[in-house]
């Protein structure tokens, strides 16, 4: 894929979103096995574009399986098995024919604890354009910058773009990984509990981050902070042992949750 | 209530900072033994065939009389050989530790595979020797070439260096493989990209190891059948050769005493090529060291 298109894409779909709001992804049915362990239980989940998507829920309910279903990630365990279907912008992405390099060049991600590579700044957000076939200095170095500029952290490292990504703080790094998603210029950005490793200040810094950035991108982010959800997000779903419980608007399942369990949940009673 | 009780702390640290210091002492002298051993066998062999290296020992070819005798065809043979062993032996074994690491699915053939490799790593040289004079010296028809040598050599070697790059690469953190994988980079471009610059300094420490092995080992080449007295220099891989513990084993079990200087000599010029392999490695592993 150039550079161009994507730009284009990036483009038509700001267009849309202020015709309608479109879905990125429409999960049907899907369930996930890890072996003998069913870890996600008949979802259905409709996610528009534009919109931070939050998942909440006790620990081990599957919010990361899931969003590692997004990417196809969770295929990396070799237990794992699926069924059902999970449409990204139109097209299954269990499909045969669907290259999963594709999907993951579209769909960015954000793990849970910063993963720099051992490389300089500059070499970890210019890593997935160079994969993708930039070679030019020139461009390169442009979509270093707009990227480092898109995760607010620029003006931190602009003078130590040559330096080793460790040497700088965890929620310093956590942004070059955020950077490094953005500079292959994705669809939709995946986040696995960005800030659970974080400082509160780098955490607060990464919340407006988000609220930045779902101007131009879908953002689905796992989040076991339910104020954090309740903050940043405008829709939320609510897992529990693997299924979704309740996906309603934020504000909805903030005040008025329509399941038992939700209530339980955000109110504290358990989890 | 106090559980600890200040007094019998002070009374027991004494002893234990006793205990510390005997434990202390024995590995000292552990280490301290070691190190003996190897300067007296320094010590020895410098003293012993110092005075008999000399550019004429290096230029000269083997001879009969100890005076004249030069190293001059196993130093090259030696060179010879490791220009087979090294290429062939690192992509071999790198290869099939990529493969068993990044590819191959964990399934019982892949398991029975890779404790088998493990195993090979123990097997005799000797063993390794029959193996080559059978496949490459007969039925291959390579006879006792550099190329018939050096694949015995690598095959000698192989499991040490894929066990050593499958330690390597398997300690490379899974976020790196996650985080290039998660942004649509393919296995393969995961894998020269990330895996391997990160594991390239553990690859490189074992196979510098089992180079140094192929450099000294002698058991296998005789079995090969490779000769000693050799008045000529290799043109190519096709041709025989021989190399320097091949020398040094013919000329230690030499009857005339003069020999024994020789053989010393000969020693002395081994330990300078493996030392001088070592430092390349250290170079290179440097360069690569990065943290993560
Ligand atoms: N790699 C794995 N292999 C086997 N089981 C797994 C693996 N990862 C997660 N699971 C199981 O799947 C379930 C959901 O886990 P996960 O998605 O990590 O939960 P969450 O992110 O909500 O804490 C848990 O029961 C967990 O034990
Ligand atoms: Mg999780």
């Amino acid at each position: 894929m150039t550079m161009n298109s994507t730009a284009i894409a990036t483009d038509a779909v700001i267009e849309q979103d202020i015709v309608s709001s479109n879905s990125v992804y429409k999960t049907n049915q899907l369930n996930l096995w890890y072996g003998a362990n069913h870890a996600l239980k008949n979802i259905d989940l409709d996610i528009k574009e534009n919109e931070v998507t939050a998942i909440i829920g006790p620990s081990g309910c599957g919010k990361s399986t899931y969003i590692k279903t997004l990417n196809r990630m969770v295929e990396l365990v070799p237990s794992v098995k699926t069924s059902g279907e999970i449409l990204y912008r139109g097209r299954n992405i269990f499909d045969k024919s669907y290259g999963v390099e594709e999907l993951r060049t579209r769909v960015g991600m954000v793990f849970q604890k910063p993963n720099p590579f051992p490389k300089s700044i500059y070499d970890n957000v210019a890593y997935g354009p160079r994969i993708h076939g930039i070679k030019n200095k020139k461009i390169l170095d442009e979509i270093v910058e707009k990227s480092l500029r898109g995760a607010a952290i620029w003006d931190e490292v602009k003078d130590r773009l040559t330096e080793n990504a460790y040497s700088i703080s965890g929620g310093q790094q956590q942004r070059i990984c955020i950077a490094r998603a953005l500079a292959i210029e994705p669809d939709v950005i995946l986040m696995d509990e960005p800030t659970s490793a974080l400082d509160p200040i780098s955490t607060l810094k990464i919340e407006e981050l988000v609220q930045e950035l779902k101007k131009d991108y879908s953002i689905i982010i796992v989040t076991h902070n339910m104020q954090q959800a309740a903050r940043i997000s405008d829709k939320t779903a609510f897992f529990l042992n693997g299924e979704v419980v309740e996906y309603d608007t934020t504000d909805t399942i903030f005040s008025n949750p329509s399941d038992k369990r939700t209530e339980d949940y955000i109110s504290g009673r358990f989890g | 209530m106090r559980y600890i009780e200040q007094q019998q702390v002070v009374k027991r640290m004494n002893g234990r900072k006793i205990i510390n210091s005997i434990f202390k002492g024995i590995f000292m002298l552990a280490t301290l033994l070691a190190l003996l051993a190897l300067v007296i066998l320094l010590y020895r062999i410098i003293t012993q065939g110092a005075g008999h290296l000399s550019l004429d020992f290096l230029t000269n070819f083997a001879s009969r009389f100890p005076e004249q005798a030069g190293i001059k065809a196993a130093l090259v043979g030696s060179l010879w050989l490791m220009a087979v062993v090294a290429p062939t032996a690192l992509i071999l074994g790198v290869g099939s530790a990529i493969y068993l690491e990044e590819y191959a699915k964990r399934n019982r053939v892949t398991d029975f595979i890779r404790v088998n490799i493990s195993n090979l790593a123990g097997v005799p040289s000797v063993v390794f020797g029959l193996l080559g004079l059978t496949i490459f010296v007969r039925a291959l028809a390579l006879g006792t070439s550099v190329l018939a040598a050096g694949f015995t050599m690598s095959l000698l070697i192989l499991p040490v260096i894929i066990v050593a790059s499958q330690e390597a690469i398997r300690s490379v953190p899974g976020e790196l493989r996650d985080a290039s994988l998660g942004m649509g980079a393919t296995k393969w471009q995961t894998i020269v990209k990330i895996i391997l610059p990160a594991a390239i300094p553990g690859i490189l420490t074992g196979s510098i190891l089992a180079l140094s092995r192929a450099i000294g080992e002698t058991a296998p080449l005789i079995v090969v059948g490779i000769p000693v007295i050799i008045q000529f220099l290799p043109s190519g891989v096709m041709d025989t050769f021989t190399a320097l513990p091949m020398q040094i084993y013919d000329w230690s079990s030499r009857p005339q005493q003069e020999f024994q200087v020789v053989a010393a000599a000969g020693i002395i010029v081994l330990m300078a090529f493996l030392l001088f392999m070592n430092s390349i490695a250290v170079i290179i592993r440097n360069k690569f060291n990065k943290r993560y």
